[in-house]
């Protein structure tokens, strides 16, 4: 007999055979998300399954045609609102978007966009400030599900009255429901903030650079990641901004523990925004150019 | 009994006077780790300042990736779930609320004991709502020890009293007694 293992190393082993299974059948590699949060999902996920055990989990992930989706949607945490942390929006507003007025074109990456509401606050920041109709905002994630909501950009009425003050108070000058029409219990936001939105699937992890970007916004997702993820999605995020292109992060993501960050200066690091530096420091790939 | 290497604390309505009253007993020898989380819609870094007259230890807004020193009381920052890794470095989460909280007492106790195992103590403070007693139960399965302040003498009776129904307690007192029961265990 070998010696009792307690509950939790046994644990340990049968998130990791999860997370192995995840990325050698289906691609989805979370083996560098931080584990607290991660292990909680997948318990989580157990129990709504009705799963008496993580393994019991892995076992119908890997003959059950379709449960990855469900799995993947569940390690997702598309949790988000319409201007969170409004300083944030309020400062892209006044400080960030008059400079990229200078551009002719302005692409935006919105990494990690859940349900699309930090797209369409976006959306609203660029139109109030005459911009949007030269802006490209690419809106990705790696949840599916989540991605087909921000295009629809469908949302709960209930929603709209938190939203509404964060607007206000991010420096909206019109009044957020003359950006949407509300039907039953649910409010749309108007077509014309879509016009110039694309959202397409794409994973921090695995995918590449896609395009050259004016500013990027990645909030609260870096927060699930391992250092050594977040530093490389960091070096990611350098390599598409342009030189002197924003990067916004979510308002209590540390940089602290990522060389990379040695890329950026910060415009205001108390609100999480940076600047992609105006020359290569040393060490940078084009560092010699 | 082995002194346990860090207390996690649940609070809400009513906090900051519990709070007070807690730290200001609490011995400045304690090398453990000390976790707060406590429902407030403010600034936590302002609720730190303000406690921080009153703490014999040093008290701040918990920072993700940064480690959970002994000694120290770090606070679970407004809107964001706490978390530890193994490594005892702290993890933010914006998962969705637990019971309408963010932070949630729940998710801070079960991370905690997912760490330090029996070598924690978990304690519930005044409040209005049931969060921190499936939490505080989860301390004690794992076979750490669980204070519970009494409910009739707390500002909101509700949290306390939901911790004893679910958790039970190693230990239910009056709030001026918590600290120095505290200092005893910690101390011996
Ligand atoms: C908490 S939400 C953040 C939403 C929004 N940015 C905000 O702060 O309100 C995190 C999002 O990151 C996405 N995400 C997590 N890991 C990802 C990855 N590897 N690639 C792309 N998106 C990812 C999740 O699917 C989820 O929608």
């Amino acid at each position: 007999m070998p010696a009792p293992l307690p509950d939790i190393e046994l644990e340990r082993i049968e998130v990791d055979l999860f997370v192995s299974a995840l990325k050698r059948r289906f691609g989805f590699d979370f083996s560098e998300y931080a584990p607290a949060s991660l292990t909680r999902r997948v318990r989580q996920m157990m129990h709504v399954h009705h799963c008496d055990s993580i393994t019991a989990l892995t076992a119908r992930m890997l003959h059950e045609g379709d449960f990855v989706n469900e799995v993947v949607q569940g390690l997702s945490v598309p949790v988000s609102e319409m201007f969170r942390d409004p300083p944030v929006f309020r400062t892209l507003r006044e400080q960030v978007l008059p400079l990229l007025a200078s551009y002719p074109r302005i692409n935006v990456w919105q990494a990690g966009c859940a349900s699309g509401q930090e797209v369409y606050s976006l959306a609203i920041l660029l139109q109030e400030a005459g911009l949007y109709e030269r802006s490209h905002i690419f809106a990705t994630d790696f949840n599916a599900a989540a991605l087909k909501r921000a295009q629809e950009g469908i949302y709960p009425a209930k929603d709209a009255q938190l939203w509404s003050r964060n607007y206000i108070e991010a420096g909206g000058s019109q009044s957020l429901s003359s950006y949407y029409s509300a039907r039953y219990d649910f409010i749309r936001l108007h077509e014309r903030l879509r016009q110039n939105i694309t959202f397409t699937n794409h994973n921090l992890v695995t995918d590449k650079v896609f395009c050259e970007a004016h500013l990027v916004l990645c909030r609260n997702v870096l927060i699930y990641f391992s250092n050594e993820l977040q530093n490389r999605t960091l070096a990611l995020f350098r390599d598409s901004l342009v030189r002197g292109g924003y990067l916004c992060l979510g308002l209590r993501e540390s940089l602290d523990f990522a060389p990379a960050a040695a890329d950026f200066t910060a415009i205001d690091a108390s609100l999480r925004l940076y600047r992609r530096k105006l020359h290569p420091a040393s060490g940078e790939p084009d560092a010699a150019a | 009994m082995q002194p346990p290497e860090a207390i996690a604390v649940g609070c809400s309505q009513g906090s900051f006077h519990a709070l007070r009253t807690l730290l200001g007993g609490i011995d400045r020898r304690l090398t453990q780790t000390l976790l707060i989380c406590c429902h407030t819609s403010g600034d936590v870094s302002a609720l730190c300042d303000l406690l921080a007259s009153h703490s014999t230890l040093p008290i701040r807004e918990a920072r993700e990736r940064q480690p959970a020193t002994g000694g120290t009381v770090h606070v679970a920052p407004a809107g964001y779930h706490l978390l530890l890794e193994n490594d005892r470095h702290f993890a933010l989460s914006v998962d969705e609320h637990v019971r309408y909280s963010r932070p949630s007492i729940d998710v801070m106790f079960g991370s905690a004991t997912d760490v330090y195992g029996a070598s924690l103590i978990g304690v519930v403070l005044t409040g209005a709502n049931s969060d921190g007693a499936e939490g505080l139960a989860r301390i004690r399965r794992r076979g750490g020890v669980a204070v519970v302040q009494t409910p009739e003498g707390a500002e909101a009776p509700a949290m306390p009293r939901a911790a004893l129904e679910k958790a039970g307690a190693d230990y239910c007192l009056p709030l001026e007694q918590i600290a120095p029961l505290l200092n005893r265990l910690c101390l011996a």
